[in-house]
Protein backbone atom coordinates (compact mmCIF):
# COMPACT_ATOMS: atom_id res chain seq x y z
CA UNK A 1 0.00 0.00 0.00
CA UNK A 2 1.15 3.39 -1.13
CA UNK A 3 2.58 5.60 1.88
CA UNK A 4 -0.19 7.97 2.86
CA UNK A 5 1.50 11.78 2.00
CA UNK A 6 0.13 13.14 5.61
CA UNK A 7 2.12 10.36 6.60
CA UNK A 8 5.80 11.51 7.97
CA UNK A 9 7.98 9.26 9.61
CA UNK A 10 8.58 11.56 13.46
CA UNK A 11 6.49 9.37 15.40
CA UNK A 12 7.08 5.73 15.70
CA UNK A 13 4.81 2.60 14.86
CA UNK A 14 4.08 0.34 18.06
CA UNK A 15 6.20 -2.76 17.79
CA UNK A 16 4.95 -5.44 15.97
CA UNK A 17 2.50 -3.62 14.02
CA UNK A 18 1.53 -5.15 10.99
CA UNK A 19 0.83 -3.23 7.54
CA UNK A 20 -1.69 -4.42 5.46
CA UNK A 21 -1.66 -4.60 1.66
CA UNK A 22 -3.74 -2.94 -0.41
CA UNK A 23 -5.61 -6.53 -0.61
CA UNK A 24 -5.58 -7.24 2.83
CA UNK A 25 -7.37 -4.10 3.65
CA UNK A 26 -10.08 -4.28 1.31
CA UNK A 27 -10.81 -8.06 2.70
CA UNK A 28 -10.49 -7.14 5.89
CA UNK A 29 -13.22 -4.25 5.40
CA UNK A 30 -15.34 -6.34 3.26
CA UNK A 31 -15.55 -9.08 6.02
CA UNK A 32 -16.01 -6.43 8.51
CA UNK A 33 -19.24 -4.72 6.32
CA UNK A 34 -20.92 -8.15 5.62
CA UNK A 35 -20.78 -9.27 9.14
CA UNK A 36 -21.85 -6.03 10.18
CA UNK A 37 -24.52 -6.02 7.94
CA UNK A 38 -25.89 -9.47 8.90
CA UNK A 39 -25.20 -11.30 5.42
CA UNK A 40 -23.48 -13.84 7.68
CA UNK A 41 -21.97 -14.01 11.22
CA UNK A 42 -18.21 -13.89 12.06
CA UNK A 43 -18.82 -17.44 13.05
CA UNK A 44 -20.28 -18.45 9.56
CA UNK A 45 -17.10 -16.99 8.23
CA UNK A 46 -14.90 -19.24 9.96
CA UNK A 47 -16.87 -22.18 9.87
CA UNK A 48 -16.24 -22.16 5.93
CA UNK A 49 -12.72 -20.75 5.95
CA UNK A 50 -12.35 -24.19 8.17
CA UNK A 51 -14.19 -26.38 6.04
CA UNK A 52 -12.61 -25.18 2.86
CA UNK A 53 -8.88 -25.60 5.23
CA UNK A 54 -10.06 -29.14 5.94
CA UNK A 55 -10.47 -30.19 2.11
CA UNK A 56 -7.21 -32.25 1.03
CA UNK A 57 -5.89 -33.76 -2.14
CA UNK A 58 -7.29 -36.71 -0.34
CA UNK A 59 -11.21 -36.68 -1.67
CA UNK A 60 -9.37 -36.17 -5.18
CA UNK A 61 -6.71 -38.79 -4.90
CA UNK A 62 -9.93 -41.20 -3.89
CA UNK A 63 -11.96 -39.91 -6.95
CA UNK A 64 -9.08 -41.11 -9.08
CA UNK A 65 -8.51 -44.46 -7.41
CA UNK A 66 -12.34 -45.72 -8.01
CA UNK A 67 -12.18 -44.44 -11.98
CA UNK A 68 -9.13 -47.02 -12.14
CA UNK A 69 -10.75 -49.62 -10.26
CA UNK A 70 -14.38 -49.37 -11.56
CA UNK A 71 -14.81 -48.94 -15.20
CA UNK A 72 -18.24 -47.58 -15.21
CA UNK A 73 -17.26 -45.10 -12.59
CA UNK A 74 -14.82 -43.82 -15.03
CA UNK A 75 -17.15 -43.88 -17.90
CA UNK A 76 -19.69 -41.61 -15.30
CA UNK A 77 -16.63 -39.20 -14.28
CA UNK A 78 -15.65 -38.07 -17.98
CA UNK A 79 -19.29 -37.82 -18.83
CA UNK A 80 -20.24 -35.55 -16.10
CA UNK A 81 -17.78 -35.46 -13.05
CA UNK A 82 -19.73 -33.09 -10.53
CA UNK A 83 -22.30 -36.21 -10.56
CA UNK A 84 -19.94 -39.00 -10.69
CA UNK A 85 -18.08 -37.31 -7.51
CA UNK A 86 -21.56 -36.70 -5.85
CA UNK A 87 -22.27 -39.97 -6.29
CA UNK A 88 -19.58 -41.29 -3.54
CA UNK A 89 -20.52 -38.94 -1.64
CA UNK A 90 -18.55 -35.86 -1.99
CA UNK A 91 -20.11 -32.69 -1.86
CA UNK A 92 -19.53 -30.60 -4.95
CA UNK A 93 -21.09 -27.01 -4.14
CA UNK A 94 -21.26 -24.97 -7.55
CA UNK A 95 -18.37 -26.46 -8.64
CA UNK A 96 -19.13 -27.77 -12.46
CA UNK A 97 -16.44 -30.21 -12.81
CA UNK A 98 -14.95 -31.41 -16.44
CA UNK A 99 -12.67 -34.15 -15.92
CA UNK A 100 -9.69 -34.78 -18.38
CA UNK A 101 -8.22 -38.26 -18.56
CA UNK A 102 -4.30 -38.95 -19.44
CA UNK A 103 -4.34 -41.99 -22.08
CA UNK A 104 -0.95 -43.11 -23.43
CA UNK A 105 -0.68 -40.99 -25.89
CA UNK A 106 -2.55 -37.18 -24.23
CA UNK A 107 -0.92 -35.42 -21.53
CA UNK A 108 -3.44 -33.09 -19.72
CA UNK A 109 -2.28 -30.32 -17.51
CA UNK A 110 -4.57 -27.60 -15.72
CA UNK A 111 -3.62 -23.28 -15.76
CA UNK A 112 -6.02 -20.85 -14.73
CA UNK A 113 -4.38 -17.60 -16.45
CA UNK A 114 -7.27 -15.28 -15.20
CA UNK A 115 -6.53 -15.77 -11.57
CA UNK A 116 -6.37 -18.80 -10.00
CA UNK A 117 -9.89 -21.26 -10.47
CA UNK A 118 -9.06 -24.95 -9.15
CA UNK A 119 -11.58 -27.63 -8.11
CA UNK A 120 -11.23 -26.94 -4.39
CA UNK A 121 -13.66 -29.32 -3.23
CA UNK A 122 -11.71 -32.08 -4.36
CA UNK A 123 -7.97 -30.98 -3.87
CA UNK A 124 -8.31 -28.13 -1.32
CA UNK A 125 -6.68 -24.65 -1.78
CA UNK A 126 -4.36 -24.37 -4.86
CA UNK A 127 -0.82 -24.52 -3.91
CA UNK A 128 1.11 -20.69 -4.32
CA UNK A 129 2.85 -21.35 -7.03
CA UNK A 130 -0.61 -22.29 -8.66
CA UNK A 131 -1.39 -18.95 -8.09
CA UNK A 132 2.12 -17.55 -9.08
CA UNK A 133 2.40 -15.18 -12.21
CA UNK A 134 4.95 -17.14 -13.77
CA UNK A 135 2.37 -20.38 -14.06
CA UNK A 136 0.01 -18.69 -14.53
CA UNK A 137 1.94 -16.92 -17.54
CA UNK A 138 4.07 -19.71 -18.82
CA UNK A 139 1.83 -22.45 -18.81
CA UNK A 140 -0.08 -21.29 -21.81
CA UNK A 141 3.00 -20.06 -23.46
CA UNK A 142 5.58 -23.02 -22.70
CA UNK A 143 4.09 -25.77 -20.94
CA UNK A 144 6.74 -27.89 -21.48
CA UNK A 145 9.65 -26.38 -20.03
CA UNK A 146 7.48 -25.21 -17.19
CA UNK A 147 6.33 -29.53 -16.28
CA UNK A 148 10.22 -30.10 -17.24
CA UNK A 149 11.09 -27.48 -14.40
CA UNK A 150 8.59 -29.89 -12.20
CA UNK A 151 10.48 -32.91 -13.37
CA UNK A 152 8.02 -34.28 -15.87
CA UNK A 153 9.52 -33.99 -19.22
CA UNK A 154 7.37 -35.52 -21.74
CA UNK A 155 8.50 -36.79 -25.36
CA UNK A 156 7.77 -34.96 -28.01
CA UNK A 157 5.11 -38.19 -29.55
CA UNK A 158 2.92 -37.00 -26.58
CA UNK A 159 -0.34 -34.15 -27.20
CA UNK A 160 0.06 -32.04 -24.52
CA UNK A 161 -3.50 -30.33 -24.05
CA UNK A 162 -3.08 -27.57 -21.44
CA UNK A 163 -6.83 -26.20 -20.18
CA UNK A 164 -7.05 -22.82 -19.22
CA UNK A 165 -9.43 -22.50 -16.63
CA UNK A 166 -11.41 -19.01 -17.67
CA UNK A 167 -14.59 -19.14 -16.68
CA UNK A 168 -17.01 -21.87 -14.59
CA UNK A 169 -15.59 -25.32 -14.98
CA UNK A 170 -13.15 -26.75 -12.66
CA UNK A 171 -10.67 -29.43 -14.29
CA UNK A 172 -9.55 -32.77 -12.69
CA UNK A 173 -6.63 -34.96 -14.17
CA UNK A 174 -7.51 -37.97 -14.87
CA UNK A 175 -3.92 -39.51 -14.47
CA UNK A 176 -2.63 -42.66 -16.31
CA UNK A 177 -2.63 -46.06 -13.68
CA UNK A 178 1.19 -46.78 -13.35
CA UNK A 179 1.85 -50.32 -14.71
CA UNK A 180 2.44 -53.29 -11.82
CA UNK A 181 -0.30 -52.05 -9.70
CA UNK A 182 -2.40 -54.94 -10.37
CA UNK A 183 -2.42 -56.41 -6.74
CA UNK A 184 -2.85 -52.93 -5.18
CA UNK A 185 -6.07 -52.23 -3.15
CA UNK A 186 -8.30 -49.21 -4.18
CA UNK A 187 -6.27 -47.35 -1.00
CA UNK A 188 -3.17 -48.01 -1.40
CA UNK A 189 -3.67 -46.72 -5.22
CA UNK A 190 -5.27 -43.42 -4.00
CA UNK A 191 -1.47 -42.84 -2.18
CA UNK A 192 -0.15 -42.96 -5.49
CA UNK A 193 -2.04 -40.27 -6.65
CA UNK A 194 -0.18 -36.70 -5.58
CA UNK A 195 -1.99 -33.30 -5.85
CA UNK A 196 0.48 -32.45 -8.91
CA UNK A 197 -0.67 -35.28 -10.81
CA UNK A 198 -4.37 -34.41 -10.67
CA UNK A 199 -3.37 -30.93 -12.06
CA UNK A 200 -1.20 -32.52 -14.27
CA UNK A 201 2.84 -31.11 -13.53
CA UNK A 202 3.39 -35.15 -12.68
CA UNK A 203 2.68 -38.76 -12.66
CA UNK A 204 1.96 -41.20 -10.54
CA UNK A 205 4.99 -43.35 -9.85
CA UNK A 206 4.45 -46.80 -8.65
CA UNK A 207 5.91 -47.65 -4.80
CA UNK B 1 -32.63 -19.62 -22.13
CA UNK B 2 -30.29 -19.11 -25.49
CA UNK B 3 -30.49 -21.90 -28.08
CA UNK B 4 -26.65 -22.33 -28.55
CA UNK B 5 -24.94 -20.98 -31.63
CA UNK B 6 -22.41 -23.37 -32.30
CA UNK B 7 -21.76 -26.68 -32.09
CA UNK B 8 -18.89 -29.32 -31.33
CA UNK B 9 -16.44 -29.60 -34.31
CA UNK B 10 -17.36 -26.12 -35.61
CA UNK B 11 -14.25 -23.68 -36.63
CA UNK B 12 -14.73 -20.59 -34.70
CA UNK B 13 -12.65 -17.30 -34.13
CA UNK B 14 -12.50 -15.16 -31.22
CA UNK B 15 -13.26 -11.70 -31.19
CA UNK B 16 -10.53 -9.36 -31.41
CA UNK B 17 -12.08 -6.91 -29.11
CA UNK B 18 -10.26 -5.03 -26.22
CA UNK B 19 -13.16 -3.56 -24.39
CA UNK B 20 -12.88 -2.17 -20.31
CA UNK B 21 -14.10 -4.13 -17.21
CA UNK B 22 -14.40 -7.22 -16.39
CA UNK B 23 -13.92 -9.62 -18.89
CA UNK B 24 -13.14 -13.87 -18.86
CA UNK B 25 -11.57 -13.87 -22.51
CA UNK B 26 -7.56 -14.24 -22.20
CA UNK B 27 -5.54 -11.37 -24.55
CA UNK B 28 -3.19 -13.96 -25.62
CA UNK B 29 -7.24 -15.64 -27.23
CA UNK B 30 -8.36 -12.81 -29.20
CA UNK B 31 -8.51 -13.15 -33.08
CA UNK B 32 -7.09 -16.64 -32.83
CA UNK B 33 -9.11 -19.46 -34.33
CA UNK B 34 -9.78 -22.41 -32.92
CA UNK B 35 -12.74 -25.20 -32.68
CA UNK B 36 -15.57 -26.36 -30.56
CA UNK B 37 -14.33 -28.72 -28.07
CA UNK B 38 -18.29 -28.86 -26.32
CA UNK B 39 -20.80 -26.75 -24.79
CA UNK B 40 -20.37 -26.32 -21.45
CA UNK B 41 -23.68 -25.28 -20.77
CA UNK B 42 -25.66 -21.99 -19.99
CA UNK B 43 -24.50 -19.31 -17.75
CA UNK B 44 -24.93 -15.95 -16.23
CA UNK B 45 -22.50 -13.26 -17.94
CA UNK B 46 -19.21 -13.01 -15.77
CA UNK B 47 -19.27 -8.85 -17.86
CA UNK B 48 -22.68 -8.28 -15.83
CA UNK B 49 -22.16 -9.95 -12.77
CA UNK B 50 -18.56 -8.53 -11.68
CA UNK B 51 -20.87 -5.36 -11.17
CA UNK B 52 -23.64 -7.01 -8.77
CA UNK B 53 -25.80 -7.27 -11.69
CA UNK B 54 -28.57 -10.17 -13.08
CA UNK B 55 -25.86 -11.78 -15.57
CA UNK B 56 -28.87 -12.27 -17.55
CA UNK B 57 -29.43 -12.85 -20.42
CA UNK B 58 -27.08 -16.09 -19.89
CA UNK B 59 -24.99 -16.74 -22.00
CA UNK B 60 -23.86 -20.76 -23.84
CA UNK B 61 -20.42 -21.10 -22.86
CA UNK B 62 -17.83 -23.27 -24.68
CA UNK B 63 -14.74 -24.93 -24.48
CA UNK B 64 -12.80 -23.95 -27.98
CA UNK B 65 -9.56 -26.08 -28.44
CA UNK B 66 -6.77 -23.71 -30.26
CA UNK B 67 -3.60 -25.30 -31.91
CA UNK B 68 -0.46 -23.87 -29.74
CA UNK B 69 1.12 -22.66 -32.91
CA UNK B 70 -1.92 -20.79 -33.01
CA UNK B 71 -1.83 -18.96 -30.35
CA UNK B 72 1.96 -18.67 -30.25
CA UNK B 73 3.18 -18.62 -33.58
CA UNK B 74 6.87 -18.93 -32.11
CA UNK B 75 5.55 -21.83 -30.36
CA UNK B 76 8.72 -24.23 -29.12
CA UNK B 77 6.65 -27.51 -28.40
CA UNK B 78 5.04 -29.65 -30.99
CA UNK B 79 2.87 -29.05 -33.73
CA UNK B 80 -0.09 -31.25 -32.08
CA UNK B 81 -0.23 -29.49 -28.59
CA UNK B 82 -3.27 -27.38 -27.49
CA UNK B 83 -4.68 -25.37 -25.24
CA UNK B 84 -8.68 -25.34 -24.26
CA UNK B 85 -9.80 -22.61 -23.25
CA UNK B 86 -13.26 -21.21 -22.20
CA UNK B 87 -15.24 -18.59 -23.56
CA UNK B 88 -18.86 -17.40 -23.84
CA UNK B 89 -20.56 -16.87 -27.01
CA UNK B 90 -20.95 -13.59 -27.92
CA UNK B 91 -16.89 -13.38 -27.75
CA UNK B 92 -17.32 -15.90 -30.71
CA UNK B 93 -17.22 -15.64 -34.62
CA UNK B 94 -18.20 -18.13 -37.12
CA UNK B 95 -15.99 -18.41 -39.97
Amino acid sequence: MAEPPDHNHDHHHPEGAVRLDYYEAMQLAVAELLIEKGIFSADDMRREVEAMQARTPAKGAAVVARAWTDPAFKAALLKNGTAACESLGIEMGPTHLVVVENTPGVHNAVVCTLCSCYPRMLLGPPPDWYKSRPYRSRMVREPRAVLAEFGLRLPDSTVLRVHDSTADMRYLVLPERPAGTTSLSEGALAALVTRDCMIGVAVPKAP
Amino acid sequence: MTAARFTPGMTVRVRRAFQPGHVRTPYYARGKRGVVERLCGIFANPEELAYGRSGEPKLPLYRVRFAQQELWPDYRGTAHDTVDIELYEHWLEPI
